[in-house]
C-alpha cells in the first residue's frame, strides 16, 4: 500500500526559539500587535510503500526519531494518509 | 613510538577547516592524516578531529546527516575504546547529533552569524584539549558560526554541570562570566563540553585557527598541544 506521510517537528516547549522570536519581533512592525508565543517548526512530507498502516506508522516513527528530529531538543508528530484519502491518526 | 601522534582529520562534503586542522596538527608536532567520510577504517590513527564547515549544507539540522556517514561508525568504535575525539564547530554539532556529546546547538540567540576573536575560560583539566591547562585560565580563540547556541533540557543541563562536563565557557578577557561575552547565548555560557568518560570533546571556537603568531592570537596552541600529548599518552 502507498501512504502519504507528514511529520511535524517542533522545538520542545521549554526551549528558547530564536526563529520564533525573530518572527514575533517582525509582526508588530507590520501592524499585527496582538500576536505572542510564536514558535517555528518544520514539516516534512513524503510517500512510502508499506504492507499495512501499522508497518508504515512504525517505520515513519523510527525515521522521525532517528533522523527527522533531534530528541534532545525537539518533539514530533506523525500523520499518515492512506490511498482512500482518510487520515489515519497520529503518534 | 617516535613521539609524533597521528591525528586523523575527517573531510565530509562541505567541511571547510579540514586543511587548517591538518596544518595546525603538523605545526604543533603531530602528523595530520586526512580521512574521508566514506572511509570504513581509520588508518591506525591515535586521535581524530571532526573539523568545522557546513557538512551536507547543514540541511535538516547542523550535523544531522553527517552523523550517518560510513566513517562515523568507526569513530564511535574508536571513542568506545577510549580513543581521543575532538569536534570543532560543525564537528561539535556532528558529535552532539550522534549522541556522543550531551546537548545540541541551535541558531545563535541574536540570530546573526558571529566571526571574531573571543575569550574562553578553562573549566576542567579532565578533557583531551585541557590536560595541560589549569581551570580558570583564559584563552583567545576565534569563533565563526551562525548556529552555536548550546542548549539542552533542564535535567540534562543539571547533569552536565554536576558531572563537571563543561570544558570551556565564554568569558570576558579577564575570565569573568558576563552575559555580554556570551557570543551566541549558550546556556551557562557553555563553549565546549566533554563526554562522561572524558575522551570525547567538542567546542564551537576554532583552536586550529589560533596556532600561528603571525596571524593573530595563539589560544589554540595549548589546546592542540594537550590533545597531542593526550593522544601520545594512550599509544
Amino acid at each position: 500500500m502507498r501512504f502519504e506521510a507528514r511529520v511535524v517537528v517542533r522545538l520542545k516547549p521549554g526551549l528558547l526559539d530564536p526563529q520564533g522570536k525573530a518572527v514575533e519581533g517582525a509582526l508588530p512592525a507590520m501592524g499585527w500587535r496582538n500576536v505572542s508565543n510564536v514558535r517555528v517548526g518544520k514539516q516534512i512530507e513524503f510517500e512510502l510503500e508499506a504492507p499495512d498502516e501499522r508497518a508504515a506508522a512504525a517505520q515513519v516513527n523510527e525515521m522521525a526519531s532517528r533522523l527527522l528530529s533531534n530528541p534532545v531538543i525537539e518533539v514530533f508528530s506523525v500523520e499518515l494518509r492512506a490511498p482512500s484519502g482518510a487520515a489515519t491518526g497520529g503518534a | 613510538m617516535n613521539g609524533r601522534p597521528r591525528v586523523g582529520v575527517i573531510t565530509f562534503p562541505g567541511s571547510l577547516d579540514d586543511r587548517d586542522a591538518v596544518r595546525a596538527v603538523r605545526s604543533m608536532g603531530g602528523v595530520g592524516v586526512p580521512l574521508w567520510h566514506g572511509d570504513r577504517e581509520l588508518g591506525g590513527v591515535d586521535a581524530i578531529i571532526l573539523p568545522g564547515g557546513f557538512s551536507y549544507g547543514d540541511y535538516l539540522r547542523t550535523g544531522a546527516i553527517a552523523r550517518f556517514a560510513p566513517i562515523m561508525e568507526e569513530v564511535r568504535r574508536f571513542a568506545d575504546r577510549g580513543g581521543p575525539v575532538l569536534g570543532i564547530c560543525n564537528g561539535f554539532q556532528i558529535l552532539c547529533e550522534a549522541g556522543m556529546l550531551p546537548g545540541a546547538l541551535i541558531r545563535n540567540r541574536q540570530l546573526r552569524f558571529v566571526c571574531r576573536f573571543i575569550h574562553v575560560r578553562v573549566e576542567t583539566s579532565l578533557s583531551p584539549i585541557t590536560t595541560g591547562l589549569v581551570p580558570g585560565e583564559v584563552l583567545s580563540v576565534p569563533v565563526k558560526h551562525g548556529e552555536g547556541q548550546f542548549v539542552t533540557t533542564e535535567e540534562e543541563l543539571a547533569r552536565v554541570e554536576a558531572e563537571g562536563l563543561v570544558v570551556l565557557r565564554y568569558c570576558s578577557p579577564d575570565g569573568t562570566l558576563d552575559e555580554a561575552c556570551n557570543v551566541n547565548g549558550s546556556r551557562d555560557a557553555i563553549a565546549g563540553v566533554r563526554n562522561a568518560t572524558g575522551n570525547v570533546v567538542g567546542l564551537m571556537p576554532h583552536p586550529e585557527h589560533a596556532v600561528d603568531p603571525d596571524v593573530g592570537p595563539t589560544g589554540g596552541q595549548p589546546m592542540l598541544a594537550s590533545f597531542l600529548s593526550y593522544a601520545l599518552a594512550r599509544v
